[in-house]
């Protein structure tokens, strides 16, 4: 086995190689690596390397964001990338999330229970599981009829969800504030002292070296930590395995015993868990939800991400939200890069742009994605064609005694 | 009591019906043949046994029991096994993932069981030990459709579903396949055997319908049918 493996090294692309890698390093390495790695990341927005950072705006609130933003990768991939169930309205699961945390804790909100049994202290954190009880039965409920569909009719019915979510946050004036939206959500309530009175958490909080974005982004990696072992984990059981077999060919997965619906509901209902996740965090970091946070356009970006970083990769996908939230604030309010006079702040306008540019570039010279999931777990193309070509080739020539052995 | 019993079954396309009330047995150990043209509804019937088609009319009995309601992930449990039309390989899953998928849902009791059928497999279909970290789509025609079948044993089937094993492939390895087919019946595993190599098929198995149009036009032994002139013209291409 691993003779074959590294004599196909050469063909290997980054993703794969990375995991020949990491796979080969025993257990105490891998932590002596990932630990100084993770907090190495952590401290970014601290440290703030010179080229790196942001300029136009604040660099820990870009990395709380990406933070939020890589969350909704990785529960997206779920559907998409492990499942393939083509979800264009995964929005509707961070809008569900957000408004949750928002209607059980705003002010602004005929449900607000922050004056009632949820102490403002603890108001978010109690929220939290709720907006994420919520996310997974709406996912429940979204996914039982429409997951009998396939392809472009679920991708058609998915997108419509996700409007109507937006269009409701926009239209229940009554509940949801519409346009105005809800503010002052409650946030952890976490190291008040006296020159951060409202603690660590708080928008108000700009006290360095921990500033709101640090803590948002703190609190975010080590939620991304435990959802990559909790997916990794579903994917390495058979839930995993059911999902692949489903996204390559779901007849044939059927066939093979595979209750294909009780696991493409599954997939629906863990991604939405996370999206919902998601949305509390960032209800809680803005302590504000208005509906245009929750346009379509949005869920095109989070699928952006997905397969710009490789769909059914966990860590490709983080990746791909890293580029999503990162390079358009990158270019805010830069005049200049490398010597070269830039405005920064138009090309920042234009991200819708040049994602779309980059992505038609992606689909057409690596389709699989910058860091693909395991690369023969998603041939096709031109390397199908030539490695079948030689195994045609290779059964029709030289083993044909051996087919006809002994058949008389 | 038959393994398998079809009691006037029909299938429907929309209002189109593809399958009209045909009734079919399969005893436990036999080797049976379901021949017809094309777009007899050959394949509507094996993906009716399989529930990956619902029945408009009629039931299937598999072991004395009605499974016509029955969802097609939980026959699977009870052993019917389909290697589908078209192979149905995963194409992103290596040789050996595809063949594990085959015990998805019937799952090894003990490793030495699993190791015994999967050495099984790879006695009756060496190709694929040797190709094993090889991924099924880029395996060739042949070489899937040993896939398939193989796939199909690792889930030990009790009525083993074959939908033209033989499709598209060249006369050496279609022997190749017959020899297999019937060596898996030998060993004791019952067997419905779609086919439009009507000769081989034919004079390999025990009995054998003829569809045409969605009905069964002529059953009999498979040698009897054979020596049947009408047969002999429509299927053997003998004038
Ligand atoms: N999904 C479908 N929708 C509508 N009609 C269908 C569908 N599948 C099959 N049919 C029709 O049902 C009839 C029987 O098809 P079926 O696939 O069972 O034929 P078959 O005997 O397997 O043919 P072949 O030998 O070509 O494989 C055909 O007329 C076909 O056009
Ligand atoms: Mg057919």
């Amino acid at each position: 086995m691993s003779t074959e493996t590294t004599s196909t090294v050469a063909h290997l692309g980054i993703g794969d190689r990375f995991r020949l890698w990491w796979d080969a390093l025993a257990r105490p390495t891998q932590w002596a690596v990932g630990v100084p790695f993770i907090v190495l990341i952590a401290l970014l927005p601290i440290i703030k390397p010179p080229v790196l950072t942001t300029v136009g705006t604040d660099f820990a609130g870009v990395l709380a964001q990406f933070g939020m933003y890589a969350l909704l990768a990785i529960g997206l991939n779920v559907v998409v990338g492990q499942a393939g169930l083509l979800d264009l309205g995964y929005v509707g699961f961070y809008a569900i999330g957000a408004y949750t945390v928002g209607l059980l804790t705003s002010p602004d909100s005929p449900w607000n229970q922050t004056d009632s049994w949820l102490s403002q202290k603890w108001a978010w954190l109690f929220a939290l599981p709720i907006a994420i009880a919520i996310t997974a039965i709406s996912g429940l409920i979204l996914g039982s009829p429409t997951l009998r569909l396939r392809g472009d009719y679920l991708a058609i019915v998915t997108l419509g969800f996700g409007e109507i979510v937006r269009l409701l946050a926009d239209n229940l004036t009554t509940i949801t504030g519409g346009g105005r939206g809800l503010s002052r959500i409650a946030y952890p309530i976490v190291g008040v002292s006296e020159s951060r009175p409202t603690g660590y958490f708080s928008a108000g909080n700009n006290q360095a070296p921990i500033t709101s974005g640090v803590a948002w982004f703190w609190l975010s990696i080590v939620l991304i930590i435990v959802v990559l072992l909790v997916v990794g984990n579903l994917q390495r059981s058979r839930v995993g395995r059911a999902w692949v077999a489903i996204r390559e060919d779901e007849d044939a997965a059927e066939i093979m015993g595979v209750p294909t619906f009780k696991f493409k509901l599954w997939a629906f209902l863990i991604g939405a868990s996370i999206g919902g996740l998601s949305g509390a965090l960032y209800a809680g970091q803005v302590q504000f939800v208005i509906p245009t946070t929750f346009n379509i356009i949005n869920s095109t970006l989070f699928l952006v991400a997905v397969v710009l970083g490789g769909q059914g990769n966990k860590l490709g996908v983080i990746l791909g939200a890293f580029v999503i939230v990162y390079l358009p604030n990158f270019f805010l309010g830069r005049t200049e890069l490398f010597g070269i006079p830039i405005n920064g702040n138009e090309i920042a306008n234009y991200k819708y742009l040049f994602f779309g540019l980059a992505l038609i570039v992606l689909l057409i010279f690596r389709p699989q994605g910058l860091f693909p999931a395991r690369q023969k777990l998603l041939a096709y193309g031109r390397e199908v064609y030539v490695a079948a070509r030689r195994a045609a080739l290779a059964l029709t020539r030289p083993t044909s005694d051996e087919t006809t052995g002994g058949s008389r | 009591m038959p393994l398998l019993e079809l009691k006037d079954m029909s299938v429907a396309y929309g209002r189109i019906e593809a399958v009209r009330g045909i009734s079919i047995t399969v005893e436990e150990g036999e080797l049976v043949t379901l021949i017809g043209a094309n777009g007899a509804g050959k394949t509507t019937t094996m993906r009716a046994i399989s529930g990956i088609r619902p029945i408009s009319a009629g039931s299937i009995w598999f072991d004395g029991n009605d499974i016509s309601k029955m969802k097609a992930h939980e026959r699977v449990l009870h052993g019917v096994i389909q290697a589908p039309e078209g192979r149905g390989v995963f194409p992103g899953m290596t040789v050996l993932e595809n063949l594990e998928m085959g015990a998805y849902a019937r799952v090894f009791k003990t490793k030495a069981e699993h190791d015994a059928t999967l050495g099984r497999v790879f006695e009756l279909f060496p190709r694929l030990e040797e190709r094993k970290s090889q991924v099924g789509g880029t395996m060739s025609g042949g070489e899937q459709q040993m896939l398939a079948i193989g796939r199909a044993l690792m889930a030990r089937p009790r009525l083993l579903l074959l939908d033209e094993p033989s499709m598209g492939l060249a006369p050496m390895v279609i022997q190749q396949i017959f020899k297999i087919i019937t060596e898996i019946n030998d060993s004791g595993t019952t067997i419905l055997l779609v086919e439009q190599n009507a000769q081989q098929a034919l004079s390999r198995s025990d009995r054998a319908y003829i569809l045409e149009t969605g009905e069964v036009v002529t059953t009999g032994e498979g040698k009897a049918l054979l020596a049947d002139p009408a047969v002999k013209q429509a299927y053997l291409g003998v004038a």
